[in-house]
């Protein structure tokens, strides 16, 4: 295989595991008008809670409980749903930027923890030497990441087929009034509050699941996989994609992140050494700019919502 | 112990001033500018800039590490951060605001946060700096307590402003507009009130306190780019701790959450002292939403 | 004809400009007149006179006060065309004290004129002088009608537009509302108002239109409107029986 479809394939595991992610975000933002600030404190849920069940046991570390992967995972989507909870039940029955608010808080207090409780998270180096998933059954790693891109195709298409289940179900039909008109939906006789919970510990668990598969695939977690920036990069493929439409959240995905490897590497071909770190930071800052010009010129993004309500 | 609640009472002037200009707009124009934050950075960096074109010229005044030309810096720099403010609010914000609903302005601040940050760091680099290499000689309060001029300088300025802006608030035409249109931007438009001079007067004022806040921050700290990002959730935890829209509790808040950060290193490690804000945050959010003192303009919904 | 203060021609607006609720509203007001606007609810009663007071995106025709347009006025500039607007709910500052109400009211007058005039309502209505250091939120509903009131004729309007001035309250003190509306008609006010009782705003008013699904269906004196049967077939069968109050919240 050539390099570059080598490449292609790694690139797209990335960035259709970033889709995963998107879906739940889309299901939180765009379905229901739920603003998650802390998406990368989720996604590191999902991905150490797997690192921790599936990791081998090592006496310096409380984790390490050698469960299979399949197990590993649905537990760190479990723990993603549970900080969903405690976050979604502090903030989901009032003014609505407090959830905003309170996941930014989250993301940041999870970063803290990952990079300080050491005999759990490994500290600053994270854990490390985790097994893969039926590595053992492939000659090398290109079939190896074959084989894991059809994974992560198959857990897409089944997330994305559920949620097309659930917005058109009568449960998904009252997520639009939940979002444009909180009277309206009310006066239906609906738990508001309810149903915005439910698709916030939902929406999380989804992007705990994407944590979950991204370390199945790398083999280790560290907190350097969990910046801040993390959730602007997210945020960036859902807008431009088009929120309100899943298609829209996973063409966003590879979209944005397309851009965003090229631009690292043009920058890295191009700028001199010592201008690296100012290229770098105008490579983050395009995403600043790219979530604001989007909700000025193009807030329906590349392909927005379909039906043409709002 | 005494020495923590001294720092405490710093830190904490420090998010009040942030906090009173947050809470400003929260209540006045609905929405949590998470941008907020960024223009205490702009403001500490503007003055940086201004000082070393003036800095030269004068040496500090009396026991303080800042002479005249920090002064004079730190008013250009509120200056300086209003334009930023005002621009930031005319690109962006009242597009967001003229037509679409309140949320896509928080998203939009999002995206406003890293876009200003990514200047400053771009603009000045992102190693710590200082406005000056001078080293300070701390005052010995009683035994265990060390307080350093500028701190109390900081202390006596955040209380000079407090009450100040008390006064504007209660007494002036201008702040009677502005706690209006916090409660009912409609009735106040048909009250004659040109709401849009109210908005920018609001965002002049919270760009002139943060940018107080930020210089502050540069005097007793250091000055780094990221530190707006680590005041986000302390400017918050305060603001809703003294009920959105409210500034005596914005500034009540802010001393609660800096003392709180300040002695919580008596109990947990020092590494999650930037995660208590985020703890007063849900405790305040699970027990009582609307603040402390909640009603005093514009309430919590 | 005396001279008209207020003419709306083929108004069309809403709420959002991809959604109209007054499909082309035609109608005068003559100085000196009391013009009531009737009509169920959701007809659109409160939304035209928002949209006359420049809060509502206007998508076609126009309006003008006292021979000008005030199409694009925006609503802040409407005390300056001689017109006040007191809506039909929040129409006062509960969080500011009853001083405060009223100095907001006339911030935009110079402030020995604000001060005068200041006083002048305070000897209108005595009861709001007593109360003046106390926050708006603690007056009962007429208080506040009357709070609402003294505020909108700070800057000597020509032309008064209320929003249900009689919604929420008892019927002793609807009695007193309108007795004090009269008395500002006769010191020479206009008055346009929106009244859910319709058997009221007959007998007070000059003239009454009747509003349905966003236009103006039928208008007339109110001797007209009285004896006009489809009139008689809605309302005085069955909301002819008094004092309802509006359905609104
Ligand atoms: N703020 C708003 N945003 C969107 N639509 C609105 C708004 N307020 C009212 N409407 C809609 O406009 C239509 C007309 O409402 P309007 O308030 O003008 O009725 P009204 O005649 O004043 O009735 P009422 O007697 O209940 O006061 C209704 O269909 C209503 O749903
Ligand atoms: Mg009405």
């Amino acid at each position: 295989m050539s390099g570059f479809s080598i490449y292609l394939i790694f690139f797209l595991i990335i960035a259709l595991n970033y889709g995963i992610m998107g879906l739940g975000l889309n299901l939180q933002w765009g379905y229901t008008g739920l603003f998650n600030a802390g998406v990368v404190g989720f996604y590191a849920i999902g991905a150490y809670g797997a690192a921790i069940l599936v990791g081998p046991d090592r006496d310096y570390l409380i984790g390490g409980f050698d469960l299979p992967w399949p197990v590993a995972i649905l537990g760190g989507m479990a723990l993603a749903a549970l900080a969903a909870l405690i976050v979604g039940l502090a903030t989901l029955r009032l003014r609505e930027e407090y959830l905003a608010i309170a996941t930014f808080g989250i993301a940041l207090s999870l970063q803290l923890v990952a990079l300080n409780f050491e005999s759990l998270t490994g500290g600053a180096n994270g854990l490390v030497g985790l097994p893969r998933p039926l590595f053992h059954l492939f000659e090398d790693s290109t079939t190896y990441n074959l084989f894991f891109l059809g994974l992560v195709i198959v857990i897409l298409g089944i997330v994305w087929f559920g949620l097309e289940l659930a917005v058109r179900s009568p449960w998904g039909r009252l997520l639009r009034a939940v979002r444009e008109d909180e009277s309206a939906a009310r006066s239906l006789g609906k738990n508001i509050t309810l149903i915005r919970l439910q698709v916030f510990v939902l929406g999380c668990s989804l992007i705990g699941l994407s944590g979950g598969l991204y370390v199945a695939f790398i083999g280790f977690v560290s907190p350097t996989d969990f910046l801040p920036l993390l959730t602007f990069q997210v945020w960036a493929m859902l807008i431009v994609g088009g929120s309100g439409n899943n298609a829209g959240a996973v063409l966003g995905a590879v979209v944005v992140w397309a851009l965003w490897t090229m631009s690292g590497l043009a920058i890295s071909r191009v700028a001199p050494v010592e201008l690296q770190s100012q290229a770098g930071a105008i490579q983050v800052m395009l995403i600043g700019l790219l979530i604001v010009a989007m909700l000025i010129f193009r807030p329906r993004g590349l392909i927005g919502e379909k039906t043409g309500g709002s | 112990m005494l020495q923590a609640i001294a720092d405490g009472f710093m830190s904490g002037a420090i998010i009040a001033l942030g906090a009173i200009g947050l809470t400003l707009t929260m209540g006045i124009l609905r929405f949590a500018n998470f941008a907020h934050a960024e223009l205490v950075t702009a403001g500490a960096y503007i003055a940086l800039a201004v000082l070393w074109l003036t800095g030269a010229f004068m040496g500090p005044i009396g026991p303080f590490s800042f002479g005249i030309p920090m002064l004079l810096a730190m008013v250009v720099a509120m200056a300086g951060t209003s334009v930023l403010a005002l621009t930031i609010d005319h690109l962006v914000f009242r597009r967001l605001r003229d037509r679409s609903g309140h949320m896509t302005l928080v998203f939009g601040s999002f995206g406003v946060s890293l876009v200003v940050r990514m200047i400053i760091l771009l603009i000045f680099g992102g190693a710590a700096t200082y406005y000056s290499n001078e080293l300070q000689i701390a005052m010995r309060v009683v035994p265990g307590l060390r307080i350093m001029p500028d701190q109390l300088f900081v202390l006596g300025l955040t209380v000079v402003i407090v009450v100040a802006l008390h006064f504007f608030l209660q007494r002036t035409r201008l702040g009677l507009s502005m706690r209006a249109l916090a409660e009912n931007p409609e009735l106040t438009r048909v009250n004659g009130v040109d709401t849009n001079r109210v908005i920018r007067w609001t965002w002049i004022i919270g760009a002139s306190l943060a940018t107080i806040a930020g210089v502050f921050y540069g005097l007793t700290i250091q000055l780094r780019p990221e530190i707006g990002f680590h005041l986000i959730l302390p400017l918050f935890a305060a603001a809703i701790l003294g009920g959105t829209g409210n500034v005596i509790g914005a500034v009540i808040g802010g001393l609660i959450v800096g003392m709180a950060e300040s002695l919580s290193v008596l109990f947990i490690p020092a590494g999650y002292k930037l995660a208590v804000p985020f703890l007063i945050l849900l405790l305040v959010l699970y027990l009582k939403p609307t603040g402390l003192f909640s009603g005093s303009a514009g309430g919590a919904k | 004809m005396s001279e008209v203060l207020l003419r709306v021609t083929d108004l069309v607006a809403g709420y959002r400009p991809d959604l109209p609720i007054l499909h082309g509203i035609n109608l005068h007001v003559g100085a000196g007149e009391m013009v009531t606007i009737v009509g169920p609810n959701g007809a659109g009663k409160s939304t035209l006179i928002k949209a006359v007071a420049g809060l509502l995106t206007i998508t076609g025709g126009h309006v003008e006060a006292m021979g000008h347009d005030i199409t694009k006025v925006p609503t802040e500039k409407l005390g300056e065309a001689g017109i006040a607007y007191v809506p039909q709910v929040a129409n006062v500052f509960t969080t500011l004290t009853i001083d405060e109400n009223l100095r907001l009211g006339a911030a935009a007058l110079d402030r020995p004129l604000a001060a005068r005039r200041i006083e002048e309502a305070y000897q209108r209505f005595p009861a709001l002088k007593s109360h003046r250091n106390h926050k708006a939120r603690a007056l009962s509903g007429g208080q506040r009608q009357m709070l609402a009131f003294a505020r909108s004729l700070l800057c000597a309007p020509r032309l008064l537009m209320l929003d249900e001035p009689s919604a929420g309250l008892s019927p002793l003190i609807v009695q007193e509302v309108f007795t004090e509306l009269r008395a500002l008609m006769k010191s020479g006010l206009t008055i346009l108002m929106v009244e859910q009782n319709v058997k009221a705003a007959l007998a007070i008013s000059d003239r009454t239109y009747v509003f349905a699904e966003g236009q103006n269906r039928i208008d007339g004196t109110s001797e007209e409107l009285t004896q006009n049967q489809e009139i008689r077939a809605i309302y005085f069968g069955n909301a002819g029986a008094g004092n309802s109050a509006s359905g609104d919240s």
